[in-house]
């Protein structure tokens, strides 16, 4: 336990010390979310009440489509030189690898969304009218339930030729309960008509299979040829 | 290809492009499955299990560009749970480089990569190094530098296979030149001259 705490705790470190330097997931990511808060914010009156109808979704698909050039990064570092092979060789874990990249791509994310999340409530006069707080477990668990999978994926995609449109063609359809749970949930807060808790519940026990399973068969996709 | 290697030894390989010597090392490091049969290294058939008593040096420098050649392998380290820098930089300056050299290992030339590269594989101290192409792009007062290394940490006790086009660089000091073609070893000779090629 200690050993796999030890590894995944220096490779996130290496991650983030990789993404402080060249920045690159970062600055894509503010870019795409950036670009889609202002195109949506011509595409329909942000002051009308429908917008606190339509805001989850937009969130959340706006943020479900910039992990992705997020998740495309991490992995194109280790096959750089092939870095990977290096700790392939190693007799450190393949989970530890796993949880440090699927960690290091939380942080990025949820620095993603603390910093886009202003913006929104600017661009589209939100305003919660359901409990507020919930929406930070919201915003945890659909970030996990998003980074846990596409790390997966993205590794898995790894290989292939066309990786970068490989890993959305795998990523989105297996995303969708969670994605349906996290803009449910955040409408149902923002409109304060309904409960969020279903959907939250939802959201834990999706964390919970698809990184119990991520974490069983990742080793055999680290270790495929 | 049934071949027995025995320890303490220094082997180079030899052969044309695409003679599978680079496949050879894979599999012996674990990182290519045999299609068939079965390898045995340090009495063990699980490669997994001896993978902390082998070191693997590849083509591709398999360090991170943006990171200074302490820092990978600082981090190297921590997979072989060496907690201690002094290990990092005691192969560093083996390899004739300079630890506090902070300058991200992507503005390296090409032989201190190389040289880097050699000393991330003798982090973690293996018994059996597998090396590929150590001495390219390398100049040949450091490539004969290399070669005096590899000398003498085969007269320490480790067993090395060296890949190389070079071969002339280790006349003298490999114990044992094996040849190979279209995935076969075709000869093993104990010096190159005569050149006895297939």
């Amino acid at each position: 336990m200690s050993l796999l705490s030890n590894i995944t705790a220096a490779t996130l470190a290496k991650d983030i010390r990789l993404e402080w330097r060249s920045k690159d997931a970062i600055n894509s990511m503010l870019f795409f979310a950036l670009l889609v808060v202002v195109v949506f914010s011509f595409s329909f009156d942000p002051l009308a009440e429908e917008s606190r109808q339509i805001a989850g979704g937009l969130v959340w698909v706006s943020f479900l489509f910039a992990a992705v050039v997020a998740l495309n990064q991490t992995w194109a570092r280790e096959i750089r030189n092939q870095v990977l092979d290096a700790y392939r060789v190693s007799p450190a874990p393949a989970n530890s690898l796993f949880l440090a990249k699927a960690l290091g791509n939380f942080i990025f994310v949820i620095v993603l969304e603390a910093l886009m999340t202003p913006l929104f409530i600017m661009f589209y006069k939100l305003r919660a009218l359901g409990p507020a707080w919930q929406l930070i477990p919201i915003a945890a668990l659909g970030t996990w339930a998003l980074v846990v999978n596409g790390t997966f994926f993205a590794a898995m995609s790894l290989r292939t030729r066309a990786r970068e449109i490989m890993l959305p063609l795998l990523l989105f359809p297996i995303s969708i309960p969670a994605l349906l749970a996290m803009v449910r949930a955040t409408t149902a807060i923002l409109t304060g008509e309904e409960s969020a808790k279903f959907w939250i519940v939802l959201l834990v026990a999706y964390d919970v299979v698809f990184t119990t399973g991520c974490l069983l068969l990742f080793e055999t996709v680290l270790e495929a040829e | 290809m049934t071949a027995e290697f025995v320890g303490r030894r220094l082997y180079s390989i030899l052969g044309d492009n695409g003679a599978g010597k680079t496949t050879l090392l894979r599999t012996l490091a674990g990182l290519s499955q045999a299609t068939r049969g079965k390898i045995l290294i340090l009495g063990s058939t699980n490669l997994r299990a001896v993978c902390s008593q082998v070191g693997y040096m590849a083509h591709p420098s398999l360090l991170y560009d943006e990171m200074s050649g302490m820092e990978n392998l600082q981090y190297f380290s921590r997979l072989y749970q060496i907690r201690d820098d002094a290990r990092s930089k005691e192969v560093i300056t083996l390899v004739g480089l300079d630890p506090g050299l902070e300058r991200p290992v992507g503005q390296y030339s090409q032989g201190m990569r190389q040289r880097m590269s050699l000393a991330r594989a003798l982090l973690h101290d293996p018994k059996i190094l597998l090396l590929d192409e150590p001495f390219s792009n390398v100049d040949l007062h450091s490539a004969r530098e290399m070669v005096k290394l590899l000398g003498k940490m085969r007269d320490t006790g480790k067993t090395i296979f060296v890949v190389t086009h070079q071969a002339q660089l280790l006349d003298g000091t490999a114990d044992e030149f094996v040849w190979m073609q279209a995935g076969k070893i075709v000869n093993r000779t104990a010096s190159l001259e005569p050149l006895n090629t297939p």
